[in-house]
């Protein structure tokens, strides 16, 4: 079979080049070793399998079931102040190839995501019991195009399209949308190399937080192509109107605002095709103005050669991001934790973890804790939720999105088994409030 | 007096692989021309060209490979050495333009310079295999 030919091949011939990866790089400041890449890219493809009677590992003191099954991509959550919960399903993209290698890299990665079609929709889950089954199921709001980032704001609840910042008006147990969305400001679409628009709002409601990723993994599309691209836009809820919040983060997928502070955190995924352990993917508080690397230099100023002409003046301002969650790792999801998620897990944030492509070997694949001190990342990283790749090395389910039930749960969204798992603290199923 | 009789046109090689011949020689050359511009403009667009030109210089150079091979067992009563200078020439083409096309893979400036001097190999040897297919590289009075 053709599938089985391709994966063989590749196999074949990377086995001479890839070693076996280097200690985890986690943390403040991870080992960055010497650009390398052979005259093939790393690629190891985890293929789908199914779940059968397994579920995810998670710790001591939780326990993991599915709420909600045979969705339409599933990508971010939100959880609603009545404990009901959105789904965003989509998948955008379809950035065209410009080179053979592009037709062929797509179908191999292709092998490694879900047949299904993105729903374009915000699926609304309801446990009305409390017990922690969510028995109802409906659709909030259909049509829309490749929705990712999620927010509710003062009764205002914001979509991120791939193409359209959107806003529905939001009532405590409303099933449905009243009302076609309403657009709040266009975002940058054109190819949409990188096409989840991650969002996140201010407390207050002035202000949301748009993540553009970059057109290209590194420019190979020209500069032309990353006009407003890898950075974070601020966008006035009331007019519109947006800035460039802080820029060369080359794909923020997920954004989150620290409950104390107010601060604005990301995580982003850095650039590919220049080793196993680079470039580490990371989490980062986000600072207002701030440049990030991204093409010329990563973790801070260290150049890169293949973004070109270079920009050392730029560079010199770039800024090191907080903390290193290692290389190819996929971070898409990002969300802080409460009390609710008992004492060892109240301070920090989780982190879901899509999963390498191209590394061996693979990492992420998973969901992880990052506990926070003093406003700064610290430790390594805690699995919080494993057992998405099987020991063969082929991928049951593949973390996306992240939430917090303030009723003691995380929500982890799987847009390859099409499912949202919910992780619950034993014993605080409580009534929704 | 003996009158020689020669016929007016003595056809060299098959016109069809006259065709494929053509593919290495034009588009390795262009491959090349275009590396020179993305060298000198910084303008990705040069390489996704060369890329392709690449590719498509492949394809005819691999039929070319295929019909020298054939021709090579087929004709081998006299004269081995200039068939044999013409697969080896369409062989180092090939492997080149191929390992060419994996550098050509990588992003943006990572091609560079690697696949510049690479583009420039290969058209020299598309040059090369032309010019002794072109020339005829077996001997007539086999036919």
């Amino acid at each position: 079979m053709r599938r089985t030919f391709m994966l063989a091949a590749c196999a074949v011939v990377l086995a001479g080049c890839s070693d076996v990866g280097e200690p985890p790089q986690y943390g403040s400041d991870p080992n960055l070793p010497e650009p390398r890449r052979g005259l093939l890219p790393d690629m190891r493809i985890a293929l789908p399998a199914q779940w059968g009677d397994e579920l995810p590992t998670v710790p001591a003191g939780f326990t993991i079931h599915p709420i909600a099954t045979d969705l339409a991509v599933p990508r971010q959550i939100l959880v609603l102040p009545n404990g009901d919960i959105l789904v965003a399903e989509g998948s955008g993209g379809g950035a065209p190839s410009l080179r053979p290698k592009d037709v062929i890299a797509n179908h191999i990665k292709a092998l490694g995501k879900t047949d299904k079609k993105g729903g374009n929709r915000l699926t609304l889950l309801r446990d009305a019991e409390g017990d922690g089954t969510y028995e109802m199921r409906g659709i909030f709001a259909d049509g829309l195009n490749a929705p990712y980032g999620l927010a509710l704001v003062n009764g205002v609840l914001y979509v991120a399209n791939q193409d359209a910042l959107v806003r529905f008006d939001y009532q405590d147990g409303q099933t449905e949308a009243s009302g076609p969305p309403v657009k709040v400001t266009d975002l940058p679409s054109a190819i949409n190399h990188h096409w989840t628009k991650a969002l996140t709002a201010s407390a207050d409601g002035r202000f949301l937080y748009v993540g553009i990723g970059s057109n290209s993994n590194i420019t190979e599309r020209g500069l032309d192509a990353e006009l407003d691209r890898a950075m974070v836009w601020q966008v006035d809820a009331q007019s519109g109107a947006h800035k460039p919040y802080a820029t060369g983060l080359r794909n923020p997928t997920a954004l989150a605002i620290q409950p104390d502070t107010g601060q604005l955190w990301a995580v982003v995924n850095e650039r590919d095709e220049i080793g196993p352990d680079l470039v580490p993917d990371y989490l980062t508080s986000v600072r207002e103005g701030g440049f990030y690397g991204w093409p010329y230099s990563y973790w801070g100023q260290t150049v890169d050669v293949r973004a070109q002409p270079q920009k050392p003046d730029l560079v010199a301002t770039a800024l090191t991001p907080d903390y290193s969650l290692g290389s190819h790792v996929a971070a898409l999801g990002l969300a802080f934790s409460s009390p609710v998620m008992g004492p060892q897990w109240a301070d920090g944030v989780f982190v879901g973890e899509h999963g390498s492509w191209n590394r061996t070997p693979p990492s992420g694949y998973k969901v992880v804790f990052v506990r926070v001190q003093g406003g700064k990342p610290a430790g390594e990283p805690i699995d919080f939720a494993t057992g998405f790749l099987t020991e063969d090395g082929n991928a049951r389910g593949r973390p996306v999105g992240v939430a917090v039930d303030p009723r003691g749960a995380l929500i982890v969204a799987d847009d390859l088994a099409n499912t949202i798992w919910r992780i619950t603290r034993d014993g605080s199923v409580a009534p929704a409030g | 007096m003996f009158t020689e009789v020669t016929p007016a046109y003595v056809r060299l090689i098959h016109p069809i692989h006259a065709m494929f011949l053509a593919f290495p020689l034009a588009l390795f050359v262009a491959a090349l021309l275009s590396d020179i511009a993305y060298f000198n403009t910084f303008h990705v667009q040069w390489s996704n060209f060369s890329s392709w030109l690449i590719a498509g210089g492949l394809v005819g150079n691999g039929f070319a490979l295929l019909w020298a091979l054939v021709d090579l067992i087929r004709f081998r009563r006299s004269g081995i050495a200039l068939p044999l200078a013409y697969v080896a020439a369409l062989l180092a083409s090939f492997v080149l333009g191929f390992i060419n096309a994996l550098v050509h893979a990588k992003d943006a400036w990572a091609v560079m310079p690697t696949g510049l001097y690479l583009s420039i190999a290969v058209a020299l040897l598309g040059l090369v295999g032309a010019w002794i297919g072109y020339s005829g590289y077996r001997s007539v009075e086999e036919r």
